[in-house]
């Protein structure tokens, strides 16, 4: 009994040594980047408000004496919140206008936000041009015949309101609020679920959630693939820019940092953590 | 002598003393109770009426447009509560009749063997949880209904296609939902009729289905009433399982609309709103609160009536 109790003792010790020294190891590792301090604000885009926390939240984790802060005001007053000073990054999930870049805002793409439509596995029409999406969101077009499929009515699944999925679907298509739902559903697996029991159903997923038990279908001949979305050819998606005043190395030493580390591949994780499309 | 009474009215003390810790106890659980009420109430209240004034009070409950993140939001909620109405009287219409019809057969007509497979039954249709009704409705019924909207409305240009996840799924559900609290309330309150009731229109010559429709039941009118005004209760307020058959769009309550009841409503807008957006979700959450308190108010009528005509 007495020597289990000191072997346990034994093991233990060694056990915390060991995490001591792994400890001590990650610290001096720590301990050079933490010479960085200071502070970064963010404001914009509130499709971004995921992205912007979880980079913060990673950010301020890796280096303690650097605080990240962000607002969700919308894109547009984002930018003018860069462009006035106020802020260090202005996040916008559109591409900067040419008077936003006349004002000195620099656009730095750090992630894309691609959304698929889906339609059930057994649906025979091979893809959608941007007007008959829109026409089918909008409640013109009402049977798949009309688009090249079968003759089968068209069931119109889309997310509730307020949803950022959905904002991005109806901002991109230029519909916005006047989309007619059969079915507002509250999660990305919802919509799924419909989509894939439901014949003649369609419906909208962010791109990294896309299995085999729904159809992703090709937009404009365009098939949502991750390559097609970088090169820019599939419509269906949008960048996720934080805009700098000036280049990024004319930046504070916390910003410039902030990019690098974007672009390493621990700020990869992060991106893709939120179901973004990394840059390269 | 004088020892023997000591230890008596020490005893006595000991007692008092227990039994006031005890009440003291029960007081203080009691309140808890209260407490709860009243801050529940305190914090719809604030929470729901800011909205109330910031869109109008007519634009929000007698507004037909639901379009919260809108660059000009309508906050409109006429349909949702209609729908909660219109949603909630149809799954009574059907589940009362049904409830009240089966405590009649467990109370009255069914043999034992049959009553004692059929009363553990309803037991555990009462404590299946809401949200496997709404897989059930999802996997049996919308398919179902699909099927039905597919013939029905064939040849239509104007009926928007749910995929089976309309009022009916819905008010079917809920129908199934409330049958456990109309059965065992309106059981309890069949048995609780004097036998001598029974006895008495037997002798005179009423046959046993007589003596059920025109003896017994109105004799526990006022059980089943209860019964069916908790049954109302229950069908407002659930939200798991319609929010999964319903469709969540907002549109008029007719049968094969996909349509959005208060407490969906709130669900399915929650996770993402903001600002005035949310606060008008509160406001729902008022009017729910309202409807839940007129059924209560509704509900102690009934029992004090009842307490009345029994004395």
């Amino acid at each position: 009994m007495k020597k289990s109790v000191m072997k346990m003792t034994a093991i233990m010790s060694s056990m915390i040594l060991a995490a001591g020294m792994l400890m001590a190891c990650g610290q001096t590792a720590t301990e050079e980047a933490d010479t960085l301090s200071g502070s970064i604000s963010m404001a914009g885009s509130t499709s971004m408000e995921k992205l912007a926390n979880a980079v913060a939240e990673s950010f301020m984790e890796l280096h303690p004496d650097v605080t990240v802060t962000a607002e969700f005001t919308g894109s547009s007053a984002g930018i003018e919140s860069l462009t006035a000073g106020s802020v260090d990054i202005g996040n916008s999930s559109r591409n900067l206008k040419d008077s936003e870049k006349e004002a000195g805002a620099v656009e730095n793409i750090v992630a894309i936000d691609g959304i698929a439509v889906v339609v059930d596995p057994a649906n025979t029409v091979e893809g959608l041009t941007k007007d008959q999406l829109i026409d089918i969101y909008t409640g013109k077009i009402k049977n798949w015949s009309e688009v090249g499929g079968e003759d089968s009515v068209i069931i119109v699944v889309g997310r509730e309101a307020g949803s950022g999925t959905r904002g991005a679907f109806e901002e991109l298509l230029e519909i916005e609020d006047a989309c007619a739902y059969a079915n507002e559903l509250d999660s990305t697996g919802a919509v799924m679920a419909k989509v894939a029991s439901t014949p003649g159903a369609i419906g909208y997923v962010s791109l990294d959630v896309v299995d085999d038990t729904v159809i992703a279908l090709p937009l404009d001949g365009v098939e949502p693939t991750e390559e097609n979305i970088k090169a820019g050819s599939y419509f269906l998606s949008r960048p996720f820019v934080m805009a700098t005043m000036g280049e990024v190395s004319e930046q504070s030493e916390a910003v410039v940092a902030l990019f690098d580390w974007l672009k390493s591949d621990e700020g990869k994780e992060v991106i893709k953590s939120v179901g973004l499309i990394t840059v390269d | 002598m004088s020892d023997a009474q000591n230890r008596n009215s020490l005893v006595k003390k000991r007692k008092s003393a227990t039994e006031e810790t005890a009440q003291i106890i029960f007081t203080i659980c009691a309140s808890f109770t209260i407490l709860a009420v009243l801050s529940i109430t305190v914090y719809m209240i604030i929470n729901g009426t800011p909205a109330l004034f910031k869109v109008g009070i007519k634009e929000i409950l007698f507004g037909t447009i639901w379009k919260p993140t809108a660059a000009d939001p309508k906050f409109g909620i006429l349909y949702v509560i209609l729908t909660s109405i219109v949603g909630t009287l149809m799954a009574v219409l059907l589940g009362v009749p049904i409830g009240v019809l089966t405590a009649v057969f467990l109370a009255e007509v069914a043999p034992k063997r049959l009553a004692a497979i059929v009363k553990p039954a309803v037991e555990l249709l009462a404590g299946i949880p809401s949200v496997i009704y709404g897989l059930l409705g999802l996997m049996i019924l919308n398919p179902l209904m699909y099927k039905w909207e597919l013939i029905l409305f064939k040849d239509s240009t104007t009926h928007q296609f749910t995929g089976g996840a309309n009022l009916i799924s819905a008010v079917l559900v809920l129908a199934i939902m409330i049958l456990p609290t109309v059965i065992n309330m309106s059981e309890t309150a069949i048995r609780a009729v004097h036998p001598q009731l029974k006895s008495s229109s037997l002798a005179l010559g009423a046959s046993h289905m007589q003596t059920i429709f025109k003896v017994i039941l109105p004799a526990a009118k006022s059980g089943i009433m209860t019964a069916i005004v908790l049954g109302i209760g229950r069908a407002i307020g659930e939200a798991m399982a319609i929010t999964l058959v319903s469709g969540s769009s907002v549109n008029i309550p007719l049968p094969f609309n996909s349509v959005r009841f208060l407490t969906t409503a709130i669900v399915s807008e929650m996770g993402y709103a903001s600002d005035l957006h949310r606060q008008v979700l509160f406001t729902i959450g008022l009017v729910l609160f309202a409807f839940i308190m007129i059924i209560n108010l509704i509900l102690e009528k009934i029992i004090k009536s009842g307490g009345e005509q029994d004395a």
